[in-house]
């Protein structure tokens, strides 16, 4: 964007936000019933809608204000598709998405796009989600220009520096370009990206997964302090169990497209219940060769199934140690065992 | 466990690897050595960065031209050094003696041949094997590395496999010739949990059955922590600890492994209020600090530290565990010294 148009945006009327009255429900985001087909279609001449697959097939879950959920599991299993249907990335097939009191999924594309100032993502890849045409500067900035957060170009670039500050960077770093940073400082300019517009809900995907051990920790811990200091609520999308234990309230388990336990971090990690959660808490190596090499692990045989034919009744029972005749046959109900500890196994 | 008296089927003797670019030098590789014995598991442990795998790329005469060079050092193979052979040699001997694993299953793959053709090719030059008993052996390495009828799958391309199995599928070609040592340059990391699991149990499985070596190449400690008889750490192209896998994690002695260890979360353990991170960033491998490479991140440094690299030297006396460290840091003293700084 030129120096002109930069401007012009910026001395746009920007009372126009839709700040609206602060949402006071308990549950910040509600999902119920959401349901997310891609279409596969034949190839040919005329293209024949021919099966479905299935990323996510009927979940429901709550997010509270100011907790973080960790979402786990396998490639494939539907943890990205829900985390941008929640986004409204995608226009899901079914279900409600209900965050602050509106289903969003009902909203017209012109009110979402105000909504969005109010949840925002931070991506695995800290190398493609940033445009390398753009000054880091920019890219913060972007979003407080699109919502018209700010009065005039001082105010901009107070916001900015600001901005920078709070993620750990120099303010004077804002007119370098994504390559001259390395992963983790690029992974700060994507979650002050984030940050720029004030939101309540934040869905990390993947957040640390593309950086060096090292740097994991240390955008953890920037993740914390901030969803302190701005009351932030985050939903944490990941595959590394250890990391989502660490940050994570409750956790939930997904496996390919349905969510088969949600527990709090306490509760999920020392009383797993669903077999898919044991055998994943059990194969996570751990740095320590004494208590390894003592350790039971469950090995799941055999590779996660296809969404678009899924296993009839439990989707695990192809794989589970502890399947019966009844799992083949009847998809378990997804209900509550006690306390905040929910699950879906016909075992339990 | 570790075979003590097992002969070194690897010496790689103060390896020195360089690429030189536009921008500048880039020493990856700065004076490494390290062995690897029979039957032996040896994880090489180190960020992105840390030369962990072009000190393998160099052993494997994989260094890309004319960019990259080999300036010095000794790559042992069975005594022969793999860095002073002629190219018919190199072509003789890797995928016969000596076979690399990549991390990315995908792209080391060639996607417009069959899986047999993949496998059979290295069986038919290095064995030379005829086509049929190649084939017949091909289908029994799948199966040997848990594709399940493997013998059925040798006309399938390497799309038609998932990620894991793609992986299995580089195992097999690694070991079809049997060699006497392979090297898994990051095997796991592309790969889930579970699948991981499967993956490092076969590879445990092969080196008992076989008493191939193996050289695991991981960022991840825990990754090695349960299979690897002997860990080296790497940082900025050199060895920085060294030692048995337990001695290593139950008497770190380098700031950099003990930083790794308490950087990341572990669920045996409750659950810390904070992590506590490495500070800082990897080092830029043009720009090296004088003195130790760590020291910029180093909560130990003292003045000594910017002006000399440290000696890699045993700790406590003991013979096989080594660091290069000017100060005596254990984790019980990490506070103390901590605080002190």
């Amino acid at each position: 964007m030129t120096q002109e148009n930069e401007t012009a945006v910026m001395t746009q009327e920007s009372g126009a936000a839709p700040d609206g009255a602060e949402f006071e429900g308990e549950n910040l985001l509600e999902v119920n019933n959401l349901k997310m087909y891609f279409p596969v279609n034949s190839r040919g001449v005329i293209p024949r809608h021919v099966a479905d697959v299935k990323a996510v097939d009927d979940i429901s879950f709550f997010v509270r204000r100011g907790e973080t959920l960790g979402v786990v599991g396998e490639s494939g299993c539907g943890k990205t598709t829900v985390g941008r249907c929640i986004m409204q990335v995608y226009k899901v097939t079914d279900g409600e998405v209900v965050f602050e009191g509106v289903d969003l999924t009902k909203l017209s594309p012109g009110r979402m796009r105000r909504m969005r100032r109010r949840l925002q993502m931070i991506f695995q890849d800290p190398y493609s989600s940033l445009n390398p045409r753009m000054t880091a500067g920019s890219i913060i900035g972007e979003p407080i220009r699109i919502h018209n957060m700010a009065r005039g170009r001082g105010e901009y670039m107070e916001q900015v520096e600001e901005l920078l500050r709070v993620v750990g960077l120099n303010p004077y770093m804002r007119d370098r370009y994504p390559h001259e940073f390395s992963g983790g400082q690029r992974q700060r300019i994507g979650i002050a990206r984030a940050l720029a517009v004030r939101p309540s809900l934040i869905i990390c995907d993947e957040p640390v997964s593309a950086l060096d051990v090292s740097i994991q920790a240390q955008v953890i811990n920037l993740l914390e302090e901030l969803q302190e200091q701005f009351d932030l609520t985050y939903i944490f999308i990941a595959h590394d169990l250890s990391v989502v234990r660490h940050i994570s309230d409750r956790v939930a388990v997904m496996y390919l497209g349905k969510v088969v336990e949600i527990a709090t971090r306490e509760e999920l990690y020392e009383n797993p219940l669903h077999p898919y959660t044991r055998a994943l808490l059990s194969a996570v190596p751990i740095p320590d060769p004494l208590v390894e090499r003592q350790r039971e692990r469950i090995v799941l045989t055999g590779d996660v199934p296809s969404p678009i034919r899924p296993p009839s009744g439990c989707r695990f029972h192809t794989r589970c140690p502890i399947a019966i005749d009844m799992c083949s046959e009847e998809d378990p109900e997804f209900r509550n065992v006690g306390g905040d500890h929910w699950v879906a196994c016909h075992r339990v | 466990m570790a075979t003590e008296t097992g002969q070194p089927v690897l010496e790689i003797k103060d390896l020195v690897t360089r690429f030189y670019t536009a921008d500048g030098v880039v020493k990856a590789v700065d004076g490494v050595s390290y062995n690897v014995r029979e039957g032996e598991i040896v994880g090489v442990v180190g960020e992105s960065g840390s030369g962990k795998s072009v000190t393998a790329l160099s052993v494997m005469r994989l260094i890309p031209p004319p960019g990259g060079r080999i300036e010095q050092g000794e790559a042992l193979l069975d005594g022969e050094d793999m860095l002073k052979m002629s190219n018919e040699r190199v072509l003789e001997v890797r995928g016969a003696k000596i076979a690399m694993i990549f991390q990315e299953p995908m792209t080391s793959l060639n996607p417009v041949l069959t899986i047999g053709r993949q496998l059979t090719e290295a069986l038919e030059t290095h064995l030379e094997m005829n086509r049929a008993a190649a084939a017949t052996r091909a289908g029994e390495l799948l199966e040997m590395v848990g594709i399940p009828d493997g013998r059925n799958r040798l006309n399938d391309y390497p799309h038609q496999f998932s990620g894991g199995m793609r992986q299995r599928v580089m195992i097999a070609m690694g070991l079809s010739c049997e060699p006497r040592l392979l090297i898994a340059d990051e095997p796991t990391t592309a790969l889930d949990v579970t699948i991981q699991a499967q993956i490092l149990e076969l590879m445990q499985r092969l080196n008992q059955e076989l008493g191939t070596a193996v050289i695991i190449i991981t960022h991840n400690l825990g990754v090695v922590a349960r299979y690897a008889h002997w860990i080296n750490v790497m940082y900025a192209g050199r060895i920085v600890e060294s030692g048995p896998a337990e001695t290593i994690f139950k008497n770190p002695r380098h700031p950099y492994t003990i930083g790794l260890l308490a950087s990341v979360p572990r669920l045996d353990e409750p659950r810390r209020a904070k992590l506590e991170p490495i500070e800082g960033m990897p080092p830029d491998l043009m720009n090296l600090p004088g003195g130790c490479s760590f020291r910029p991140r180093c909560p130990f440094a003292i003045d000594r530290c910017a002006e000399e690299y440290p000696p890699f030297e045993p700790v406590d006396g003991s013979i096989d565990h080594m660091k290069a460290c000017w100060v005596d840091v254990t984790t019980a003293g990490m506070h103390a010294a901590g605080s002190a700084n």
